[in-house]
Order: C-alpha cells, then structure tokens, then sequence
C-alpha cells in the first residue's frame, strides 16, 4: 500500500493540515475587521476608492468567505483530509481486525504493563480458569495453544481507532451539505402585509425571484411587549394555499422568531416587520349577523361597502411605531356618533339605537419573512453528530488489548505472563490492568481453594 | 438577601480562594490545602445558589428565563465553570497547587463582572430571538469550553514558570516551583484539558449553528462571532494535531495554550466591543 507518489504524499501529509488549518484561521480573520457585504460605495467612503479596489481584488470584499481563494482553502482542507485518510485508514483497519494471536513471546515480554505469576495447576487448568475469569470481567478470550504453551488474548474498543475516521469524515458531511444547500436551495426574504398572501419571494444574492409553487398568505401579525417597553413576542399567523385552496392543516399556523413553518421543503421564518399607518377593522351587526372587514387609513373616515357603516381611528397611543389602543368613531344611520378606547387587536360591544355591533380593530402590519429552502440542511446536522461521537471516540475511548501466555513450567505447574497494550490513556488503562490482575488472581484463589 | 448580593459576595470568596492557593504554593503551606478546598467549595455552593435564585427571581419579575442570556450572567458562569473544571482536576488528579493558577480566572472574572461599568447586571427580559433552548445549550457549552481553556492557559503559565526555574538550576526541590507536580504530569493535564474544552466548543459551536438556524433558516453567516468561534476551533484543532501527529509537548504546548485562551477571550469579548455582528446583544 506504500504509495510514493510525491503529489500523494504532499496531499496526504499532516504538515499541508496544519498549514491549511493556520492558514484559514489567519485569513478567517480579516473579514471579521472588514465588515462583509457592504456596497461598492460604503466602502469606497469608508476605506477610500484605492483601498476599496484593492480589497475588490483581493477579493476580501464584499463577501470573503465565498470568495474563489476562500474556498479553494476549504477545498484544500477536504482534498488533505480525504487524501489523508485513504492513506492511513487501511493500516488503522489491519489492526482493528489483525490476528492478535499471531505475536513474538519477544513482543509480549517487551510490552508495558506486564505481570506476571505462577500457579499451581496444571497448564490446561489454568488456562481454562483464567479464560473464564477473564469472560466473567467480560474480556472474551481467544486462545491459541501449541506444545509448550498456550496464549490467550482478548480485546475491548476495537472499533474506538475508527474514531479519528468519524471526525474527519464528518468534516467532509458537513461540507457536502453545505454544498447541496448552496447549490439546490435559496434564502429570500418577503414583506407580507397582513391579509395578503404571494408565490414569489426575492433572493437575497441574486435578487432573483424565485417561484414558491403555492401561496403564502399572512392572517394576522401581533406583537408583544413587556413592561418595560421591549419587544417580547413577533407572531404572524400564516396560511399555506394551493391552487387558491387552502392547504389541509396550513390554515392560520403561528409562526415566531426561532418557531418557523416548513412546507414543501420551504421554511418561513419569523424575521422583521413593519408598521402600517392603516388599521383592519372588524365588524359584525350582531342582529343581522352580516361581518364585515375594511382597511382603514389613521384619521380618515371610511365607508363600508355593503352596510353604509362609517367608521375611523382618530387617535392612537404607540410605543414607538407600534400602537397600544386607539381611539374609535363609529357612526351608522342615526344618531351621534359613538367614540370609544379600544386596546389593539381587542374587540368592543357597541349598543347603537337599532342594533348591537361588535368592533375589533387592529394596526396592520406587513410581516417579514425570511424564506429559506436548504436541502442539505439534514446533512449538515447527521455531519455535526458525527463529529461530536466521532470526538468522544477518538478523545475518551481506546483499544485495550491483553495476552496471556500460559508456559509449562518443569515442576509440572504453570507460569503465567500478563501483558496489556492500549493505544491512549496508558495511564488510566494501567490502573485497570492493575485491578484486572488482582482480580483473576482472587479468582485463582477461589478456585484452587 | 438577592442574588446579586449573593453574586457579588462570590467575588470576593474567589480572591480569598485564590489567596490560600497563592499561600499553598508561595509558602508551601501545605496543612493549607484542605482549607483552600472546603473553602473554595463553599464558594461555589455560593454562587451556584446565587445563580439558582436569578433564575427563581426571573420567574418572580414574569419572565422566567435563563440566567445565562447577557454578559453579566455569561462572565459569572464562566466564573463557576472554572471553579467547577478546577475542582474536578484537583479531585482527580490529587494536586491542589493548580489552584494558584486556575482560580485567579475565576476571580478575574468575577471582579470584572461585578465592577466594570459596560456590564448591566439587571434581569432583563430576552427579545425574541434569544427565546431558544438552543440559545441556552449553546451558552452553556461554549462556556464549559471557554472554562476548560481558561484552565488550561493557567496550566501552561505553570509549566512555563517551573520549566524556567528548572533549566535556570540543577535542582529544585527546595525552590518555590519545585512544590509543582512534574513537568510531565502538568503537560499531560494541559493537554487533557485543551482536549476536554475542544470537545465542548465544538458541542458549542454546533447548538449556536441550530439556534442560528431556527431563528433565521442559516446554520452559518460568517458574522464575527462565529468566525471568532472557528477561528479558535481551528487553532485548538491545530495544536491537537501537533501534539497527535508531530510530537509537540512540553514549552510548545503551553504557549499554545495561552495563545488559544487570548483566542476565546477575543471571541468572547473582544468581539462585542471592537466587531460588529449579530451577536452584539452581548454587549448589554
Ligand atoms: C478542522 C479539521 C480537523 C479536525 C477537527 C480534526 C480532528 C482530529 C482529532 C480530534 C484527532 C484526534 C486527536 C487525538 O486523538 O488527540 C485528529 C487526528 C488526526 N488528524 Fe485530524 N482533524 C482535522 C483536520 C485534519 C486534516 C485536514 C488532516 C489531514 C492530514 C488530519 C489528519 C489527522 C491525523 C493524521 C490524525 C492522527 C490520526 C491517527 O493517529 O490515527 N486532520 N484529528
């Protein structure tokens, strides 16, 4: 398996690792100190036209990290480690199946740590009764007897050298998702003023307009404040349509900041809004039970179409943009006018001359929308697990291996030696080979007794 | 009494704890030692119940969140997942001088969370984008990375001064720095700890991408924050290859230790007040 190819070799080295890993946290930094995704001209004022060109060349603005040579170092970074792990995994591979039997009594004499004893049994007898206090510890024993002796082995964590492998390769996951959501995903962002709904929404790099394939429409959208005046809550209620019908369990869904609603693939999440000097008004003649709704413009009278109903806010208290109550006119056929407080989004009783109504009002508000679609998202999360349990492995579990090598002694008894090997933690697996000879000495005992 | 009275207090349990640690190790004062850790345990008992009572005073304000959300309760937890990482390595490794070298971080930064005046100490309610357990799992494991780091910096000044001492004269068992473990013994604690923070912030920098992205529907934005992140991913990743595959130990090691935790500090502060980002809710 030796390849001496120099180009393998290079690509296959530890040192272009380092070099690569140096070399991207060293450049990573530059676009922390230049902001990123500014316009030509914010640059040009800040940094002066020669230095803005000059970071334009670089390619260090407007957008580094996806820029040509960026890339090329992450790509450098998968080509390494690929390349780096097709060399080194078979060898890895050899030892986890090897044929531990297979071993020099020179080897084993020269291994760390060793103990070693006598019994008073007879080999066969030793041997037997060592392999079952060892199956009872819960080392399962291979054996390998000859003339003169007889050799058992057993192992625990095999398996715990591919560990180094699950981290890199989920290094290369993450990337290949990445990579899947670049190229077959998009991220938009849309304003919907409530009770209007699209199928389009605009990307952010491209500014292209992309084709949901059914519409989204936006109900309602509310806001929440605490005591103090901060903004607790954003919440829209989206609708899902197809076809102008309305989608079986996507009708009114609440959506928040870090709660989105995913439909075909596309997910819709809470991200800004934007107050409107307008209102929606609800109102229902409760004895004709006929409801009707209207867009209202602040101060100005408006006429419902079907009733002949006048209505207008004519006063609002807002904390900044957003409008806590307001104050209503309502008029109908007869009569003064009825003027009344009403907490935004709340609704009244209003008992004119001839019949009863109810009226709700609220400020209208466009909802922002971030729009995403990432179908490499999953990918890069099974690449992010992958690396947290192939860093567990490769941190805090090892191959414990141990051999026991049964002699004949001339007195007709045994001689055992004990040997263990561990590829991490030598400290830690010494103490357990300590405790694991103690104990099949104990045993011996039991069973000589 | 508040938690912030509680909080505060803690303050100055860590610079008392740090002045018996200095003892123990300036005066080799040994019969010390037990008192330094019962000391220090208290201390934390403290600031665990300091912390424990913001959280119940949140609810009581009717907003119920976290004590892990702005700086102020960030640096404290910093603060208490250093005594906690420290009170481990001395329970397992059986030495208490470390503690004149780990325990100082604690109180570094505890001192700049009760005294500094960019740092509100309020409970304030969390904006919207901060209502995540998400947010709550990656503050938590990021700043067991952080702490682990911190450790591990103080380690390597540890090893950097007994080296110093041990290459300046023949035998030291009778100087100052002589009362330090081996330099073996530190290197390997160094390491194990740089391994255990790298495990964390990788967990760190994992659960800030998923909160990232149910917030926003982008696991990664390259703002400052998060390259800072990976910035001091890659070089920890850098010096566990050094030490895996090229052999480093000993002097390097160490360095690289300090260099990394200037690192995290950098990612961890000096970002909110130099860098801009999304990140900036911090800097309140
Ligand atoms: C950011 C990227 C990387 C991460 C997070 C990473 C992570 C790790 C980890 C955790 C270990 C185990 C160290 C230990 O047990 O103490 C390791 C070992 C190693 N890594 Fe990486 N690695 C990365 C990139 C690379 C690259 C690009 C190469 C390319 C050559 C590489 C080559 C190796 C080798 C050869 C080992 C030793 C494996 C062994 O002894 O069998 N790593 N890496």
């Amino acid at each position: 398996m030796k390849n001496k190819n120099p180009v393998w070799t290079f690509f296959a080295s530890v040192k272009l690792a380092l070099f690569t890993l140096f070399f991207l946290a060293t450049t990573s930094i530059i676009g922390t100190v230049i902001p990123q995704k500014e316009t030509v001209q914010w640059y040009n004022e800040k940094y002066g036209e020669a230095t803005a060109n000059l970071f334009q060349v670089l390619a260090i603005t407007p957008d580094m990290y996806s820029s040509v040579w960026f890339l090329s170092l992450l790509g450098l970074l998968c080509v390494n480690l690929i390349v780096c792990s097709i060399d080194r995994f078979p060898g890895v591979w050899r030892q986890i199946t090897a044929n531990n039997l297979d071993l020099s009594l020179n080897r084993l004499e020269k291994m760390s740590p060793q103990y070693s004893w006598q019994a008073n049994d007879s080999r066969e007898s030793t041997a037997s009764s060592l392999k079952n206090s060892l199956q009872a510890l819960g080392w399962k024993t291979e054996e390998q007897t000859s003339e003169d002796r007889t050799l058992l082995f057993a192992q625990k964590g095999a398996m715990t050298r591919t560990g180094v492998y699950i981290v890199h390769a989920s290094i290369l996951v993450i990337f290949a998702g990445a990579i899947i959501g670049s190229i077959l995903g998009f991220k938009g962002m849309v304003m919907l003023p409530e009770t209007r709904g699209t199928d389009k929404i605009q990307t952010f790099d491209d500014k292209a307009i992309v084709n949901l394939g059914f519409e989204v429409r936006c109900d309602r959208f509310d806001i929440e404040f605490y005591d103090n005046g901060m903004p607790k809550t954003y919440r829209s209620l989206l609708t899902i349509l197809e076809n102008g019908n309305i989608v079986a369990g996507y009708d009114r869904k609440e959506i928040v900041v870090n709660g989105p609603l995913s439909y075909k693939g596309i997910t819709f999440y809470q991200s800004s809004y934007e107050p409107y000097q307008e209102f929606l008004v609800t109102i229902t003649n409760k004895n004709t039970g006929l409801t009707e709704t209207a867009i209202t413009r602040y101060q100005q009278q408006h006429s419902l179409k079907d009733s002949g109903l006048r209505i207008g806010i004519i006063n609002a208290k807002a904390i900044g943009q957003s409008v806590k109550n307001m104050k209503v006119w309502f008029a109908d056929d007869d009569s003064e006018p009825s003027l009344f407080w009403l907490d935004n989004g709340e609704q009244a009783t209003v008992e004119r001359k001839k019949s009863s109504y109810t009226i709700s009002a609220k400020q209208m508000y466009a909802t922002g929308l971030q729009v995403a679609k990432d179908p490499g998202v999953w990918m890069v999360y099974i690449g992010c697990g992958l690396m947290i349990l192939g860093l567990i492995i490769a941190f805090f579990m090892s191959h414990r291996r141990i051999w026991l090598l049964v002699h004949d002694t001339p007195s007709g008894k045994s001689a055992i030696l004990m040997a263990g090997h561990a590829n991490k933690n030598k400290g830690g697996f010494e103490k357990t080979f300590q405790a694991l000879v103690q104990k099949i000495n104990q045993n011996q005992d039991v069973l000589r007794s | 009494m508040d938690s912030s009275q509680l909080i505060g207090i803690t303050t100055f349990t860590y610079l008392f704890s740090t002045i018996l640690y200095a003892a123990i190790f300036i005066f080799k004062a040994g019969r010390l030692g037990i008192v330094a850790t019962i000391f220090t345990i208290i201390a934390f008992l403290a600031q665990t119940v300091g912390i424990g009572l913001r959280w119940v005073e949140s609810y009581q304000m009717g907003m119920g969140r976290a004590p892990l959300t702005n700086m102020y309760e960030s640096v404290v937890f910093f603060a208490w997942t250093i005594i906690f990482i420290y009170l481990i390595i001395e329970w397992k490794f059986k030495t208490r001088i470390i503690g004149a070298f780990a325990v100082p971080f604690a109180f570094l930064a505890m001192a700049y969370a009760s005294f500094s005046s960019n740092i509100n100490k309020e409970i304030t309610p969390l904006i919207p984008a901060l209502q995540s357990n998400w947010l709550i799992a990656h503050v938590v494991t990021c700043f067991i990375g952080y702490a682990a780091f911190a450790v591990a910096a103080g380690l390597g000044i540890m090893y950097l001064m007994k080296n110093t001492s041990e290459t300046r004269q023949t035998s030291n068992d009778s100087t100052l720095l002589g009362s330090l473990p081996p330099l073996k013994v530190i290197d390997d604690i160094t390491h194990k700890t740089m391994v255990f923070g790298f495990l964390w912030l990788s967990i760190g920098i994992i659960t800030g991408a998923i909160w990232a992205n149910s917030a926003w529907g982008t696991y990664w934005s390259w703002d400052p924050k998060e390259t800072w992140s990976l910035i001091t991913w890659f070089f920890y990743a850098i010096t566990l290859h050094a030490r895996y595959t090229r052999g480093w130990g000993g002097t390097r090691i160490a360095w690289m230790s300090i260099l990394g935790f200037i690192s995290v500090i950098f990612t961890y502060y000096g970002v909110n007040f130099l860098l801009a980002g999304l990140h900036s809710y911090g800097s309140n």
